[in-house]
C-alpha cells in the first residue's frame, strides 16, 4: 500500500487572517489540521461526527463543524477560530459577555458556543430569544450552562449595539 | 491597600474564564510532548465471550506501528483496584485486568492496544488484529442476573451477586408494616445513565529511564489517589516514582474519579518504547467503557397512617454494578444510597437491602449525585404515592413528616452520620410561595375540567456532602480503603503574592476563584495576588480530589487551617516588628494593628517580606510564611431544599412541556453566589434530563444501543425552561465557613420533582407510575391504554 507521506497534498489556509501552508492527507479534517498541524487547540473535539458543536468555526461568515470539513476543502475560505476573536483592544464582546454572565464551567464546549453566538450576532444584531436558542441548539453543554449562555448572548448583543 | 472582608459572599467573576474563553486552556488532548507516540485500544464487540486466540502479526507489520500489546504482554500489571469494598463485598471482588486475556465480559472490555506514530495509524491497525472469540450467553438486567440459570460472570460470585448489604432495623420495620393502616408498594427503575463529560477521557504516560520515574497526565478528578493506586496496586512502582498531573479537565461528573486501564497502559507502553505515549478515547469508547451511573431496580414499600404519617419504609434494591467493580462502585448503592433513603423524613422504622449485581455491561460507579439521586428519587416518589393513597396534598404529607428543626443532629436510623442542620419546612414554604403552588392547584382543577393535563411535582431532598470523616468512612466503617480528609498548602512569597495548593481537583467548578476569595479575605490581600494550584502531585500535599461536593466543605476547610496558621505566625512577627506585645496585636480590616494605636500596622505582604528575608525574626522563628494543613472533617454536611416543577402533558402526543421550575436550595453559607447558581443550574439540567430523556440502553444480548451523541439523549439548549433559583441559608457547624456544598444538589432534587409533576398531570387518567425517562412515546402509550380501559369501564 502507498505510504502516508506520498499521499499528502499541499493546502493553503486562511485562519484568523493569517496564511498557513500545510501538507495534509486528503482525509484530514479541518479540526485535525487546526489542532494537530497548526497547534490551534482552542477548537475542541467532542464527538468527531457532527453531533455536538464543540469544533465550531466560522467559515466565510457561517458556522461550520470543523470535524465534518476536510482541510483540503477549506482552502479559499476565511476561517475564524476561537483564537482569532480577541483583538488588540481585548476580548470580543461575546467573550466578555460569557464571563460576565458566567456562561461557562469546564470550558470545553465554550469555544464552540462563543463562535455560534458571534456568528449569530454578525448576521443579526438584535436576535430574539428563539433565534438565540436556534443559534446555539447545535452546541451541547454537559455542564448545563444553557440558561446563562442565553443571557450571555443577549448581553453581548447589548454590548455590541452600544458600541 | 487593605482589603477588609469583601470577597467571600460576592459574585466575583471567575479567574478561570479568560483562559477558557480564548481557547488557551490546556486540556489533555492539547498536550504534545516531543517524540510522543499514540495508543489506540481494541475493545470487545461481544458482551460475553471466551478469547481463544489473538493474532496481532498483521497489525505489527503495518507501517507506522511501533508495538502491539495484548493481555499476555501486560500480565505483570495487576488488575485495577476496588478501593471501596463496602460490607458484603469481601469475597466477591472482581476488577478488570488492563487487557482481558481469557474472557471478555462487556462490549468495551479492552483486549489489545496498538502504539503508532500517529493516532490514525494506531486506529487503522486495530482493524488488523484478529481475535478469535467464542461467544457466551450474556445478561444485562440486574434482577434477571440473580435468577436461577442466568449466565454467570465470575466464579466467585454465585448468581452474579457481588454483595448483599443491609441497613436499618428489619424487625421493627416488619412490625411497622404489620400494624400499618396504609401500605403502598411500587417497583421503581432508576435507569442507567452515561455521564458523557464533553471532554472524553485520556492519559499520557512518560517514562524516564534515567530516573525510573513515570509522569502520567490524566483527565482525572483525583490525581493523588491515582498516583497511590497506580503505584501501590497496579504497576507496583514506588509511590515516589509516579507523578500524576490533571491539566484542565472538561467535565467529569464522577466518571473521571476512577482508575482506568489506559492510565496503566500508557505508562507501560512508554516504558516499553522509551517514548511518551498518548491515549484519548473517542466518543464511542467513552460511551462503551468509561463508567456509567445509577441502574437500580427497586421494590419499595411505605407504611403509614390514614392521616398521612409515615411509619415505615422497606426497600430492596438490585444495583447493577456492571461486569467488574470500578474503583468505588460498591460504596455508591450502600453508604451513599442505602443510608440516605429516609431523606428529610422522620421515619420510625426503615430497612434497606441492597444486592450488588454483576452483569455484562460497562462498569457502574459514581455519576453526579452518586447514590443520593437514587435515594431522593425513591423516597420522593414513594411519599407522593403515599399522599395519593391517603388523599392528601403531597405538600402537606411532606410537612407532616419532616424532621423538625429542633431535632438536629438527626439520626436517620440507617447508619448515616447525624444530619447536621435543617429547616426543611422553611425551604418547602418558600418554594410553594415562589412557585404560586396554591394558585397552580386551582388553575389545575380548572384545566382538568377542560381535559388538559397540568401537573405539579415537589421534591424535598437532603443529601450528604463534604465526604467524609476518615474514621467513619474508612475500612472499619463504611469500607473505604483510605481516609477522606483534605490538604492545603498556603505560602506567601517575599513579594506578598500568595500561592495556594489544594488536594482537590476541579473540572469546571471554579475552585481557583472560590478558594482565592477565601484566602484573599483571610490574608487581607487583593484577589489577584492569590493563585490556586491543583492537579499536579509533584511537590504538593496528598489530597483525595473532587467529588461528593467535598471540595469547599473539606478542601476549603484545609485552606482555612493553613491561613489561620499563617496569621498566627504573622501575628507573632507583626508584634516583633511593631515592638508590641503579642497580646496587643489584633487583626483588623485585613491587617495587624496594635490595640489602641491603629496607626501602627503591618499587612501580610509586609510581614511576608520580613519572614522571607529573615533579617530580623523573633527568637526561634523559622523564615517564610508557608503552612500546610490536613483537615479531617468531624462530620459530613447535609444540604437540603425543595424543588417545584410544573408541567403540561399533551394528551395527543404524550409530550411533556416544562412550564415552570422553581428551586429553593439550602447549601449553607455561600462563598460565591454566581458559582453556586451555576452549579445548581447544571445539576438541575442533568436531573431533569434523567426524568425526561436520558437512558443508557443495552439490548438483551449486551450490545450498547446508546453509544453515541446521536443515540444518547443529552439535553440541548432548546429543551429546557428557565429555572428560578432561590435560597434559604441554614449554616452548618461542621466547618468554619458554615458551607455545605452545592455541586450535586440540583441533580439530586430535580429528577423526582419532574416525575412527580408528570404523574400528577396523569393522575386523572388513573396512571399511578411510569418509569423514567418519560419520553413522549411512553407517556402517549400509557394515556392510550388508560383511555381505552376507561372507555370500556363506562
Ligand atoms: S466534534 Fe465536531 S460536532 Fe462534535
Ligand atoms: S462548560 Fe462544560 S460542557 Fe459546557
Amino acid at each position: 500500500m502507498a505510504t502516508r507521506e506520498t499521499s499528502k497534498v499541499p493546502v493553503n489556509l486562511d485562519i484568523n487572517g493569517e496564511q498557513y501552508d500545510v501538507l495534509v492527507e486528503p482525509r484530514r479534517t479541518l479540526l485535525d489540521c487546526l489542532r494537530e498541524d497548526l497547534g490551534l487547540t482552542g477548537t475542541k473535539r467532542v464527538c468527531d461526527v457532527g453531533n455536538c458543536g464543540a469544533c465550531t468555526v466560522i467559515a466565510d461568515g457561517r458556522t461550520g463543524y470543523s470535524c465534518l470539513m476536510l482541510a483540503v476543502e477549506s482552502e479559499g475560505l476565511k476561517i475564524t477560530t476561537i483564537e482569532g476573536l480577541a483583538g488588540e483592544d481585548g476580548l470580543h464582546p461575546v467573550q466578555q459577555a460569557f464571563i460576565q454572565e458566567d456562561a461557562l464551567q469546564c470550558g470545553f464546549c465554550t469555544p464552540g458556543q462563543v463562535l455560534s453566538v458571534v456568528s449569530l450576532l454578525e448576521r443579526n444584531s438584535d436576535p430574539s430569544d428563539e433565534e438565540i436558542r436556534l443559534a446555539v441548539s447545535g452546541n451541547l453543554c454537559r455542564c448545563g450552562a444553557y440558561p446563562k449562555i442565553f443571557r450571555a448572548a443577549r448581553t453581548a448583543a447589548q454590548i455590541m449595539s452600544s458600541k | 491597600m487593605t482589603t477588609a472582608t469583601t470577597f467571600v459572599g460576592s459574585s466575583v467573576k471567575r479567574v478561570e474564564d479568560p483562559e477558557f474563553i480564548t481557547g488557551s486552556g490546556t486540556y489533555l488532548d492539547d498536550i504534545k510532548l516531543p517524540g510522543m507516540a499514540h495508543m489506540a485500544i481494541l475493545h470487545s464487540p461481544h458482551a460475553h465471550a471466551r478469547i481463544r486466540g489473538i493474532d496481532t502479526s498483521k497489525a505489527q507489520q503495518h507501517p507506522g506501528v511501533l508495538a502491539v500489546f495484548t493481555g499476555k504482554d501486560t500480565a505483570g500489571i495487576n488488575p485495577l483496584p476496588c478501593a471501596w469494598q463496602a460490607g458484603g463485598v469481601e469475597n466477591h471482588v472482581n476488577t478488570p485486568h488492563v487487557l482481558a486475556s481469557d474472557e471478555v465480559r462487556y462490549v468495551g472490555d479492552a483486549v489489545a492496544v496498538v502504539v503508532a506514530e500517529d493516532p490514525y495509524t494506531a486506529r487503522d491497525a486495530l482493524e488488523l488484529i484478529e481475535v478469535d472469540y467464542e461467544p457466551l450467553p450474556a445478561v444485562v438486567d440486574p434482577e434477571k442476573a440473580t435468577q436461577e440459570g442466568a449466565p454467570q460472570l465470575h466464579e466467585n460470585a454465585p448468581n452474579n451477586v457481588c454483595m448483599r448489604w443491609t441497613a436499618g432495623n428489619q424487625e421493627a420495620t416488619d412490625r411497622a408494616f404489620e400494624q400499618a393502616e396504609v401500605v403502598v408498594k411500587q417497583r421503581l427503575v432508576n435507569q442507567r445513565l452515561i455521564p458523557t463529560a464533553m471532554e472524553t477521557r485520556g492519559a499520557i504516560g512518560s517514562y524516564n529511564p534515567g530516573t525510573g520515574e513515570f509522569t502520567i497526565w490524566m483527565t482525572s478528578q483525583a490525581p493523588h489517589v491515582m498516583k497511590l493506586l497506580l503505584a501501590a496496586f497496579v504497576l507496583n512502582v514506588p509511590e515516589n516514582k509516579i507523578r500524576c498531573i490533571s491539566p484542565d479537565v472538561g467535565g467529569g461528573f464522577g466518571s473521571k474519579i476512577f482508575c482506568y486501564a489506559d492510565m496503566a497502559l500508557v505508562a507501560f507502553a512508554s516504558r516499553q518504547l522509551g517514548r511518551p505515549v498518548k491515549y484519548v478515547e473517542d466518543r464511542t469508547e467513552n460511551y462503551q467503557w468509561t463508567t456509567h451511573g445509577r441502574d437500580h431496580v427497586t421494590y419499595a414499600e411505605i407504611a403509614g397512617t390514614r392521616d398521612g404519617r409515615i411509619t415505615g419504609l422497606r426497600v430492596r434494591t438490585y444495583a447493577n454494578l456492571g461486569a467488574y467493580l470500578s474503583t468505588i462502585a460498591p460504596g455508591i448503592p450502600t453508604t451513599l444510597y442505602g443510608r440516605m433513603v429516609p431523606g428529610v423524613y422522620k421515619i420510625p422504622a426503615t430497612f434497606v437491602e441492597v444486592l450488588g449485581v454483576y452483569t455484562d455491561t460497562a462498569m457502574v460507579d459514581a455519576y453526579r449525585g452518586a447514590g443520593r439521586p437514587e435515594a431522593a428519587y425513591l423516597i420522593e416518589r414513594m411519599v407522593d404515592l403515599f399522599a395519593r393513597e391517603v388523599g392528601m396534598d403531597p405538600a402537606e404529607v411532606r410537612r407532616r413528616n419532616f424532621v423538625p428543626p429542633n431535632e438536629f443532629p438527626h439520626d436517620n436510623g440507617v447508619g448515616m452520620l447525624p444530619y447536621d442542620s435543617g429547616e426543611y419546612e422553611k425551604a418547602l414554604n418558600r418554594a410553594l410561595e415562589l412557585s404560586g403552588y396554591p394558585e397552580f392547584r386551582r388553575e389545575q382543577e380548572e384545566a382538568r375540567r377542560q381535559g388538559r393535563l397540568l401537573g405539579v411535582g415537589l421534591s424535598s431532598y437532603v443529601e450528604v456532602c463534604g465526604v467524609a470523616p476518615s474514621a467513619w468512612i474508612g475500612l472499619n466503617g463504611q469500607g473505604w480503603g483510605a481516609g477522606l480528609w483534605e490538604s492545603a498548602n498556603v505560602r506567601v512569597h517575599l513579594t506578598g503574592k500568595a500561592v495556594v495548593t489544594t488536594g482537590t481537583s476541579p473540572h469546571g467548578q471554579g475552585h481557583a476563584t472560590t478558594f482565592a476569595q477565601l484566602v484573599a479575605d483571610e490574608l487581607g490581600v487583593p484577589m489577584e495576588d492569590v493563585i490556586v494550584e491543583h492537579g499536579d502531585t509533584q511537590g504538593t500535599p496528598f489530597g483525595f480530589g473532587t467529588y461528593g461536593s467535598r471540595s469547599l466543605a473539606v478542601g476549603g476547610s484545609a485552606i482555612l487551617r493553613s491561613t489561620a496558621k499563617i496569621r498566627e505566625k504573622a501575628r507573632k512577627l507583626a508584634a516583633h516588628m511593631l515592638e508590641a506585645s503579642e497580646e496587643d496585636v489584633v487583626w483588623e480590616n485585613g491587617r495587624f494593628t496594635v490595640r489602641g494605636s491603629p496607626e501602627s500596622a503591618r499587612t501580610i505582604p509586609e510581614i511576608a517580606l520580613a519572614a522571607a528575608t529573615g533579617y530580623s525574626l523573633p527568637e526561634g522563628m523559622e523564615p517564610y510564611l508557608d503552612e500546610t494543613s490536613y483537615y479531617d472533617p468531624p462530620n459530613c454536611t447535609f444540604p437540603f431544599g425543595t424543588h417545584v416543577c410544573m408541567v403540561e402533558v399533551d394528551r395527543d402526543t404524550g409530550e411533556t412541556r416544562l412550564v415552570r421550575y422553581v428551586a429553593v436550595d439550602d447549601v449553607g453559607n455561600v462563598i460565591n453566589p454566581m458559582i453556586v447558581d451555576g452549579q445548581l443550574h447544571g445539576g438541575i439540567v442533568q436531573g431533569v434530563a434523567q426524568a425526561m430523556w436520558e437512558q443508557g440502553v443495552y439490548t438483551e444480548d449486551g450490545q450498547l444501543v446508546t453509544g453515541s451523541l446521536m443515540d444518547y439523549a443529552l439535553p440541548k439548549a432548546s429543551m429546557l425552561p428557565n429555572f428560578e433559583l432561590d435560597r434559604t441559608v441554614t449554616p452548618t457547624n461542621v466547618n468554619a465557613m458554615g458551607a455545605k456544598g452545592a455541586g450535586e444538589a440540583g441533580t439530586i432534587a430535580a429528577t423526582p420533582a419532574v416525575v412527580n409533576a408528570v404523574m400528577d398531570a396523569l393522575a386523572p387518567l388513573g396512571i399511578r407510575h411510569l418509569d423514567m425517562p418519560l419520553a413522549p412515546e411512553k407517556v402517549w402509550h400509557a394515556i392510550q391504554e388508560r383511555s381505552a380501559s376507561q372507555k370500556e369501564e363506562r
